[in-house]
């Protein structure tokens, strides 16, 4: 089994119902959770080695080990599965919320169960109609079923399940600034620590996890965490879901062992560039990623090899630079996006996004000035991890230095000639 | 005032939360389904509902881009301007769905038939250009099959 999180959804995306999903082996693996020990669960992931498949790579196992347990913990517990995919260049968590809602929903149970969280919520955002009512359906299917509800499978653990979607901002992705939008609040983020996993949703323990990481659950826990290794061609677990987008042949998503090579993703499954077009370059997870480039095509896309290459593999879907795309207009509808989607709470985000953007608007117009390359290269340090609040100026900064570094040229092209 | 069924819409939805104003952007959601926007009037009977004060509610519906504090038409496209589409010159689409409504973006037909808004990446960037009109998704984008969209709604 190669393809454990999508070979079960059908070509036209429509979902499997709770019969059909039972009838491939569906809830096995929360009937064999509920009979473990909680914490058992959390070991099994950390052992897998779960990378969180959000952007950030976190241990899943890991991340949950710190959620107080036992009868002194503070309770309502909530675990919470993040479908605001709204990183620009991304699309593979819709086709997992279409196409199969009840694995979701078991993964979200079982993690629920391993943390013995009482509520959960999925957080999909505005656009996603079908996944919503495709979710919503299967959550009254399940919790007429019994896996929903008190006393789940005879186990004595009582737990709710909710859809909560919402009405846009890029920042509801944010772990904590999702956790205030979800307590009817701006999304803005919050202070590290304390960490949401002892303080989150209303003040309570809370996990939030990407769609695609709690997908992966109920096939570790029903086949072991060998075989989730073995089906991985990297050390980190499992497989993932890779995208492309941009000017390929066969732009789409595919299933593919963890660690897969640029080369393989781009030019065997995408079918390579249009006729006529070179590939440039490609940000390999999402608008807030470092481009990688030709002497990349043989980087294998796990975290930590992506990393090595100076970039992140953040969603695993790329967005393709080809080149006759201008690499100036690129960057600065990147820079827009961040600059749009600024929450305003820290200064750095706020004041330094717009003015990057308005630099590249300058250039793109053929205003630039000759000092314009190096205020840009040091917007980029102040807005470095650990100046702001949270994680989105230091992502904007990503494709940025990048593009600086490997298509200087393209950006000289526009400075206008001190008179 | 809120109708019964708008309050009664708001309360099922306030239930999935420990706290009362938790479910404020539900609320704002409901009351803009069937008005089509939050007007000040609302914005107060919505706070009042919640026991928020009209500020706090003031500061969740301004903070989220598709809480409409305006008035909009009866369909709001909703054009994603986001790197792939980009690419895949949205522009092309944009430069079209203006000449043709007559608007630019964030404005209104004067039949009040249309509101045209640009939104970040809508998830389906292998279909790139897409648009949302109202609740549906519309892929693969070119001058000729926006017309034959826009036909549809009246």
């Amino acid at each position: 089994m190669q393809q454990p999180l999508t070979k079960d959804i059908k070509p036209d995306r429509s979902p499997l119902s709770l019969q059909e999903y039972e009838a491939l082996g569906g809830y096995q693996a929360l009937r064999k959770a509920v009979k473990m020990n909680p914490e058992d669960i959390t070991g099994m992931l950390k052992e897998a080695d779960l990378r969180g498949r959000g952007g950030a790579g976190f241990n899943t196992g890991m991340k949950w080990s710190f959620v107080p347990m036992g009868e002194d913990a503070p309770h309502p517990k909530f675990l919470v599965a993040n479908a605001d995919e709204m990183e620009p260049g991304t699309f593979k968590d819709r086709w997992l919320l279409e196409g199969n809602p009840h694995q979701l929903l078991e993964g979200m149970l079982i993690g629920a169960f391993a943390i013995q969280a009482d509520i959960s919520y999925v957080f999909l955002r505005w656009a996603y109609k079908t996944s919503t009512k495709n979710i919503a359906k299967a959550i009254e299917e399940a919790t007429q079923a019994g896996y929903i509800g008190k006393n789940i499978l005879k186990s004595r653990w009582n737990h709710e399940m909710h859809v909560h979607t919402s009405v846009g901002r890029y920042m509801c992705g944010e772990e904590t600034g999702l956790l205030n939008a979800l307590e009817g609040k701006r999304a803005t983020p919050r202070a590290k620590p304390p960490f949401p996993q002892t303080s989150g949703l209303f003040g309570k323990p809370t996990i939030v996890n990407n769609v695609e990481t709690l997908c992966n659950i109920p096939h570790i826990v029903n086949y072991g965490t060998e075989w989730y290794k073995s089906i991985s061609n990297s050390e980190e677990g499992g497989t993932k879901i890779y995208g492309v987008s941009g000017k390929v042949k066969n732009p789409g998503l595919w299933e593919l062992p963890l660690g897969t090579t640029m080369r393989e993703i781009l030019f065997e499954h995408a079918g390579g560039m249009q006729e006529g077009l070179k590939f440039r370059g490609a940000l390999p997870g999402g608008a807030s990623t470092d481009f990688l480039v030709e002497e990349h095509l043989d980087v294998k896309l796990d975290y930590g090899s992506v990393m090595e290459a100076g970039s992140r593999l953040g969603t695993g879907t790329l967005i393709v630079l080809d080149d006759q795309t201008d690499v100036v207009g690129f960057v600065h509808n990147l820079e827009q996006f961040f600059a749009q989607e600024s929450c305003g709470w820290c200064t750095p985000c706020r004041d330094g996004l717009p003015f990057v953007e308005k630099i590249l608007l300058a250039l793109k117009n053929g205003e630039g000035l000759p000092e314009d390359l190096e205020i840009l290269e040091e917007m980029t340090g102040y807005m470095a991890p650990g100046n702001t609040f949270c994680a989105l100026a230091p992502g904007a900064m990503e494709p940025l230095q990048s593009a600086l570094k490997y298509f200087r040229a393209d950006f000289k092209r526009y400075i206008k000639e001190a008179v | 005032m809120l109708t019964e069924e708008e309050k009664k819409e708001i309360d099922h939805h306030v239930k999935m939360y420990p706290q009362k104003r938790a479910g404020c952007i539900e609320a704002l959601k409901v009351v803009q389904h069937s008005r089509r926007w939050i007007s000040d009037e609302s914005l107060k009977d919505i706070a009042d509902h919640l026991d928020m004060t009209t500020e706090e509610l003031d500061s969740v519906a301004t903070f989220y881009s598709l809480v409409f504090r305006k008035p909009v038409g009866r369909h709001v496209i909703l054009i994603c301007d986001s790197i792939t589409c980009w690419i895949m010159k949205y522009d092309e689409i944009v430069a079209h769905l203006k000449k043709s409504l007559g608007i630019g973006l964030g404005e209104t037909t004067e039949d009040e038939r249309f509101t045209l808004l640009p939104i970040p990446c809508l998830g389906n960037c292998d279909h790139a250009p897409t648009m949302m009109v109202d609740d549906d998704l519309h892929q693969d984008l070119t001058p000729q099959k926006v017309d034959e969209i826009l036909a549809k709604y009246t």
